[in-house]
């Protein structure tokens, strides 16, 4: 704020890469020692995998083998949204309200390098809760017919979008007081967003009022476009849709979370 | 205002509102190097605020807050590499190691890892933590958080420290504790700021107290000073026998001009204008063969000068009634 020396910008921003980095080592530290948000964002998609697979395998497509083919794609971008909704939001959360976050305010640090920090950490933890989700599809018979670029293009999408949506619920954890709050928030909307959706069935097969809300829903874009690539069929659209998306949760929570984090009272 | 030496905390005319309220209404309190400032005050007196914008969490809304000679608002960054701030509520990492904790705030003050790691075994060792090192910190009791959380706040060795209200919930043993280290790093040359409610730790461990209410200071000096100020002297007798107790009580109101307070068991207390009544009391108590059990001329108690200021009673005397 008084006259800089020149490059003392760039030294600064350097300065909080380093710093956003020991934070997200914090974070992934904490996930280690308290695994259980990221075993709950695995056991969820994977409860709702079995659930429908059992349920609706037979009667729905004939087969399980066959329909575990459908369903699996919409599962991962599942599990890469849950991740996203819960661990940085009420992480940032908890850190306001104890007192942590105080702290690292009153250290030499750029004052967003504890969220970066978290967020940064949360690629990780998607990457770890799609890769046991992986394993679970695979033990139950799931196979990608679009080989492994194609499955990791589907694994990128998934985390992508997970990654651009927590933004919005990062920004929820800084502005609401209790870490309740945002538990309950994440649960009110995963109702819509998640199972309101082409996660369990095309939409086309829903009835209409539901369909019309699914077909604008972003997460069927999601799980449309994981679906084309980890079976080989080809994409209608919905991947572009998909980082259309992205980019917009990110382009306007992002910015919106960062503000409201930094801003000083 | 004196101009602050290096390393000392100056605040002129601090306001700070929060909506429609003013917590901090004009507030002027300082520092001189390696001492220690006791600000003093009643819950909701705006000690916290003083401390947070003094810490550059809060901005000012007037007034001039400046630490070792800098500016809080104009260069933040830089008081923050010579502050360090204990809160009310201890802000250590419950899911962390107490060493996880103290390596990690090293890192983030540019320490290298060898250096971070280093400087954690030196403070936990200082704070009697080298056993409870590697257990989370979720699992230590209160004092030991405590100690964690004043450990933390020395990893970047602070020129100034916060302490906001650093001995809340703290049992008397571990109290003492942590007035030792209190007092320890003032020895080391540390400006401290403690807030507290309680007058008894003020006098124990402050060079001068300032007492704020209502966002605003209503008196500060030495706890000496602020004794005096509040009012004269009072002297305390209680006779051997409880049988002459009502000859005491004469002889005092006689010399006192008053009747003295028998509130207390067995127990005389009367304020007087200066030391002659205390020795004519004396002198006509042995004239009359009454023995003495206790004796004393003493200055009002802290509590005695908070409740005299305020009009509230401190933490203190609201525990023990």
């Amino acid at each position: 704020m008084t006259a800089t020396l020149p490059g003392t910008s760039r030294t600064r921003g350097f300065a909080t890469l380093r710093h956003s980095g020991i934070l997200a080592r914090r974070s992934l530290l904490k996930s280690a020692r308290n695994p259980g948000p990221v075993i709950n964002g695995v056991i969820t998609p994977a409860l709702f995998m079995v659930l429908f697979l059992y349920l609706f395998g037979g009667p729905v497509a004939g087969s399980t083998a066959e329909y575990l083919q459908y369903l699996f794609p919409g599962i991962l971008a599942m599990g890469a949204g849950l991740a996203g909704m819960i661990s940085t939001a009420s992480a940032i959360n908890l850190d306001l309200k104890n007192g942590v976050t105080d702290r690292f305010r009153s250290l030499p640090i750029g004052r967003t390098a504890p969220l970066l920090g978290s967020v940064a950490a949360d690629l990780l933890r998607y990457l770890v809760a799609v890769s046991i989700l992986f394993l679970i599809g695979t033990l139950l018979g799931f196979r990608v017919q679009g080989g492994l670029l194609a499955a990791l293009g589907a694994t990128g999408l998934a985390i992508l979008f997970g990654f651009c949506l927590s933004w919005a619920m990062v920004f929820i954890g800084v502005l609401v007081k209790s870490a309740d709050a945002v538990l309950s928030f994440s649960f009110i909307t995963f109702l819509p967003l998640q199972l309101g959706s082409s996660l369990g069935a095309p939409t086309d097969t829903l009835p209409g009022w539901l369909r019309a809300w699914a077909d604008i829903n972003p997460v069927t874009h999601v799980m449309n476009a994981c679906r084309a690539l980890l079976n080989g069929t080809p994409d209608d659209g919905s991947a572009g849709l998909t980082l259309l998306w992205s980019a917009v949760l990110f382009g306007v929570f992002c910015p919106l979370a960062v503000r409201a984090y930094g801003r000083q009272e | 205002m004196t101009p602050v030496s290096d390393n000392g905390f100056e605040v002129e005319g601090l306001v700070k509102r929060f909506g429609r309220t003013t917590a901090v209404d004009g507030v002027s309190l300082s520092a001189p190097r390696g001492r220690v400032l006791g600000v003093l005050g009643p819950n909701g007196a705006g000690k916290t605020t003083v401390v947070r914008v003094l810490a550059t969490l809060l901005r000012p809304d007037a007034g001039q807050v400046r630490v070792a000679g800098i500016d809080v608002q104009r260069d933040p960054a830089r008081v923050r590499r010579l502050i360090a701030l204990s809160g009310q509520h201890t802000s250590v990492d419950n899911e962390l190691s107490g060493r996880a904790n103290l390596v990690m705030i090293g890192r983030l003050l540019d320490l290298g890892r060898h250096d971070a790691d280093r400087r954690a075994d030196e403070l936990l060792s200082r704070f009697g933590l080298d056993t409870a090192a590697d257990r989370r910190a979720a699992t230590y009791s209160g004092g030991m958080r405590r100690r964690l959380d004043l450990a933390a706040s020395l990893v970047g060795r602070p020129k100034v420290i916060f302490l906001d209200e650093p001995s809340v919930g703290l049992d008397p043993g571990k109290r003492d504790e942590l007035w030792q280290m209190i007092r320890e790093l003032a020895q080391d040359g540390v400006t401290v700021l403690l807030t507290t409610q309680y007058l008894e730790e003020a006098d124990a461990l402050a060079d001068e107290v300032t007492v704020i209410d209502h966002g605003r200071v209503i008196a500060s000096g030495t706890p000496a000073d602020l004794k005096r100020e509040a009012g004269g002297h009072t002297v305390v007798l209680r006779p051997a026998e409880a049988a002459d107790l009502g000859r005491a009580a004469e002889i005092v109101a006689r010399v006192a001009g008053r009747e003295p307070d028998r509130s207390r068991h067995h127990e005389l207390t009367v304020p007087v204008a200066g030391d002659t009544e205390f020795f004519e009391i004396t002198a006509e108590i042995r004239r009359h063969g009454i023995g003495v059990g206790e004796l004393a001329f003493r200055l009002p108690s802290l509590d005695e000068v908070f409740l005299s200021l305020t009009g509230t009673p401190t933490a203190d005397a609201k525990d023990a009634a």
